[in-house]
């Protein structure tokens, strides 16, 4: 059994090699929609950290900053706070149902257009392209041996390719500094370790991933596929082969000789020539299949030439293609998107749309959280009165500073309040503290109530915080009065 | 598994469905497939073996008796911690020489040397003082409440150092503060006891006022109490007027503390703290709510105090 085994063993492959891609260039209307997105993309990843935005002496000039050290979020006009992280939750699960609403509608869309590793690998294709010309050229190249030619080739496509993923990496750490000040220092030698450990990081992943892994991340590192699997259905719109109209594949010169036994296929390769993830469509649904489109592209040209009509590879539902194939007329793609599915999707996510927009204007400028004081809960003193002790943050979300007043609320007559920046022999039921420009101040404060106040154990009251100036914002806090339990 | 393997020479066929060759094994009817790994996947995974056997002769890894591996490169988190620690040290030492410097009744004026005073504080309170005083620095029966405004030694600034440096009854400080309540066992009887603490508690309107206990009170404690029994901070007689006991105010226990009283030490702190940390500490104690401005004149420092039984007996 032993040797049996062995050889086994010793004949199997214990890896197989990974098959370079050379993907031929096509035109057409997908191609041209490729390029859009690619370039849209592209624009904005690299182009937005640079964008100014005036927002006064106290806050950054970066249209778009994600500011870690000093926890805010800027996006042009919208200032995000810490304790406002649920615009960016919102936002977070925005994207993932607006990904669920763009899988029932039109499939795998965000695999074959806008996701980054389709994005990049298609534009390091291009540079394969430019150095080393189209698909044969490559794969002859490829296959040769390692001329000075080829050698000095090589270093010009990785030297474009590094470049290429320096500026990606370099793009990223833009969102989190102020661009201009970190692109000065990082060339100076002055930035952070995080900022070049960053650069560093996404230039060796942008190049390995982009250059060298493409389809393999799509086939192999990304659960996108899998969990996609479970998010189609026969009515999304998927790229199809229409195989009751291809076959019998045959080539033109047979398909002229006997038109009644061939399809329309006639199995020129060029779909599987020009897809980027190297698959053949025609063996019908796969995970490698990115719904690019690039096939239907190649197919429609040939169609056209051949002089049959276009859409033999195209983009329909599963259900559709039963119902061609049964003999019903081609239904328009579009149709594919009313469904009660997408109806749904698209529901929730204008419903979380309109209320992250409706949150963010009406929300105000101040705030007011309090947390009372647990060891000790309350202090008895000596004249009988009882002493409550809180710590209030007060929020001033402006870039100026700012005067608010403090004030108590549903608490008995003579009760007052003092913080420890004023002493308890200005204690007062309103207190005035200047909070500076885009902080949170803190402050200890102390609510005394009178001896012989009759109350239950812990009373609700508030804390009310009205901003002294032409807004007049308020905002209410609640919390609770405790007092010793009686011990007579 | 001889049963069910396929002979060797049947091993390697195709699979139909999948056009896949088959590795040859085979149990109940299902077949494994040869599907070979890709190459970088296999090199990712060597490279791992290789990471892990140079981070084993690095780093601290292998477990032996009673430590791991030292590694090559030294590194310990126990050196992470200390490096961290004197780094934070070193962060430290410019505010604490500035409190160093600084009089303990000036820090108020200063609310950020005052404040990384009140901060310093809380973490030595942690460590040393919630013991008998409590995390919320509220105490117990006996150990005093900080955070009102009772103070029996005093409560200003330099009171509460003064304290925190000398103890309260604590023997081996010469400079400790130190009265007794006398024990009135055999002075006086039970029902005696009993009507002083009537009076007592009729002092902060909790009780009935018997003039019994009012006259033994004027005889044997005004001395100390006062009159009117406000207390007398300078020599630890606590005020009997108010709200507040710091061995409980029911008559009972009154009564209890007049004939056997209790009283409560205070360790010294000078020689095992420093005088910044007890500064700091004074500040963070002062801070907690019912810590008291300083007097207006110099206030008298405590030698006189320290002999509170003399002063006890002249009163």
């Amino acid at each position: 059994m032993a040797d049996t085994a062995g050889s086994d063993l010793l004949h199997s492959d214990l890896y197989a090699k990974g098959k370079t891609v050379h993907n031929k260039r096509i035109d057409g209307p997908f191609r041209r929609f490729k390029w859009l997105v690619m370039i849209v993309t592209l624009a904005i990843y690299y182009i937005t950290p640079w964008i100014r935005w005036d927002r006064g002496a106290y806050a950054p000039d970066q249209a778009v900053l994600v500011d870690l050290a000093n926890r805010r979020f800027y996006m042009f006009d919208i200032e995000i706070w810490p304790h406002e992280f649920y615009f960016v939750a919102g936002l977070l699960i925005m994207a993932g149902i607006g990904l669920f609403l763009v899988t029932s509608a039109v499939g795998r869309a965000w695999c074959g257009y806008a996701c980054p590793q389709t994005v990049w690998t298609d534009l390091f294709q291009h540079v394969d392209r430019f150095f080393d010309g189209d698909r044969n050229a490559r794969a002859r190249l490829d296959k040769a041996p390692w001329t000075a030619g080829k050698t000095a080739r090589r270093l010009a496509k990785w030297a474009v390719y590094l470049a290429i993923a320096f500026w990606t990496g370099g793009a990223w750490i833009m969102y989190f500094a102020d661009a201009p000040t970190l692109t000065y220092d990082f060339w100076r030698g002055d930035a952070a370790p995080v900022a070049y450990a960053t650069v560093a990081i996404l230039t060796g992943t942008t190049f390995w991933l982009g250059g060298f892994m493409r389809e393999q991340v799509c086939i192999y590192m990304c659960p996108w596929p899998r969990i996609q699997t479970a998010m189609l259905d026969e009515k999304s719109l998927i790229v199809t082969y229409k195989d009751w109209r291809g076959e019998q594949r045959g080539s033109l010169k047979k398909a002229a000789k006997n038109p009644e036994a061939f399809g329309d296929c006639i199995d020129c390769q060029l779909c599987v020539a020009v897809c980027p993830t190297g698959i053949d469509i025609r063996e019908g649904q796969q995970i490698g299949c990115i719904t690019c489109g690039l096939c239907i592209d190649a197919c429609d040209r040939v169609m056209k030439e051949t002089g049959r009509p276009r859409g033999l590879i195209d983009y329909a539902t599963l259900d559709q293609c039963e119902a061609e194939a049964a003999g019903a007329p081609a239904t328009p793609a579009w149709k594919a998107l009313l469904r009660p599915r997408v109806f749904i999707y698209f529901g929730v996510w204008t419903a979380l749309g309109a209320g992250l927009l409706f949150a963010l204007g009406t929300r105000t400028h101040t705030d007011l959280t309090v947390s009372p004081d647990r060891n000790p809960p309350f202090m008895l003193l000596k004249d009988g009165s009882v002493r409550n002790a809180y710590t209030l943050r007060l929020r001033n979300m402006e870039a100026r500073p700012r005067d608010m007043e403090v004030a108590l609320q549903g608490l008995p007559a003579g009760a007052v309040l003092w913080t420890d920046a004023v002493s308890a022999e200005n204690a007062a039921p309103v207190q005035v503290i200047t909070v500076p420009a885009n902080e949170t101040k803190v402050v200890r404060a102390y609510v005394l109530v009178p001896p012989g106040t009759d109350e239950d154990d812990s009373e609700h009251f508030s804390f009310r915080l009205t901003s002294l100036d032409e807004q007049g914002e308020t905002d209410i806090a609640e919390t609770t009065f405790a007092m010793p339990e009686d011990d007579e | 598994m001889t049963t069910n393997k396929t002979p060797a020479s049947a091993g390697r066929r195709i699979d139909e469905p999948t056009g896949t060759e088959t590795v040859g094994h085979e149990w109940d009817g299902i077949e494994e497939l040869n599907t070979p790994l890709p190459r970088w996947w296999l090199y990712t995974f060597y490279a791992t073996i290789v990471f892990a056997l140079v981070y084993v002769v690095l780093y601290p890894a292998l477990p032996m008796i009673d430590r791991a591996t030292a590694g090559t490169l030294g590194w310990s988190s126990r050196g992470d911690l200390a490096r961290e620690m004197s780094a934070a040290d070193a962060a430290r030492a410019g505010i604490v020489a500035k409190i160093a410097a600084t009089d303990i009744e000036a820090l108020p004026a200063n609310p950020d040397l005052m404040q990384a005073a009140i901060s310093g504080g809380a973490a030595a309170f942690k460590v040393n003082c919630v013991q008998c005083h409590g995390a919320g620095a509220a105490g117990s029966p006996g150990y005093p409440n900080l955070n009102d405004d009772d103070w029996l030694w005093g409560g200003t600034l330099t009171d509460i150092e003064y304290t925190l440096t000398h103890g309260i009854r604590w023997e081996g400080a010469d400079q400790t503060r130190a009265t007794y309540m006398p024990a009135f066992e055999g002075v006086v009887d039970a029902a005696q006891a009993r009507a002083l603490a009537g009076h007592v508690l009729s002092l902060s309107g909790k009780a009935k006022p018997s003039p019994a206990g009012a006259q033994m009170f004027a005889d044997n404690c005004a001395a100390c109490h006062g009159a009117g029994g406000e207390g007398m901070p300078a020599m630890g007689a606590p005020a009997l007027n108010d709200a507040i006991w710091i061995y409980g105010g029911t008559q009972a226990e009154v009564a209890k503390q007049i004939l056997a009283p209790r009283h409560g030490v205070m360790p010294a702190w000078q020689g095992r703290l420093d005088p910044v940390t007890i500064k700091m500490l004074a500040a963070y104690v002062h801070s907690r709510g019912g810590g008291q401005a300083a007097a207006p004149a110099p206030a008298e420092p405590a030698p006189d105090v320290a002999q509170g039984t003399e002063a006890k007996t002249d009163g």
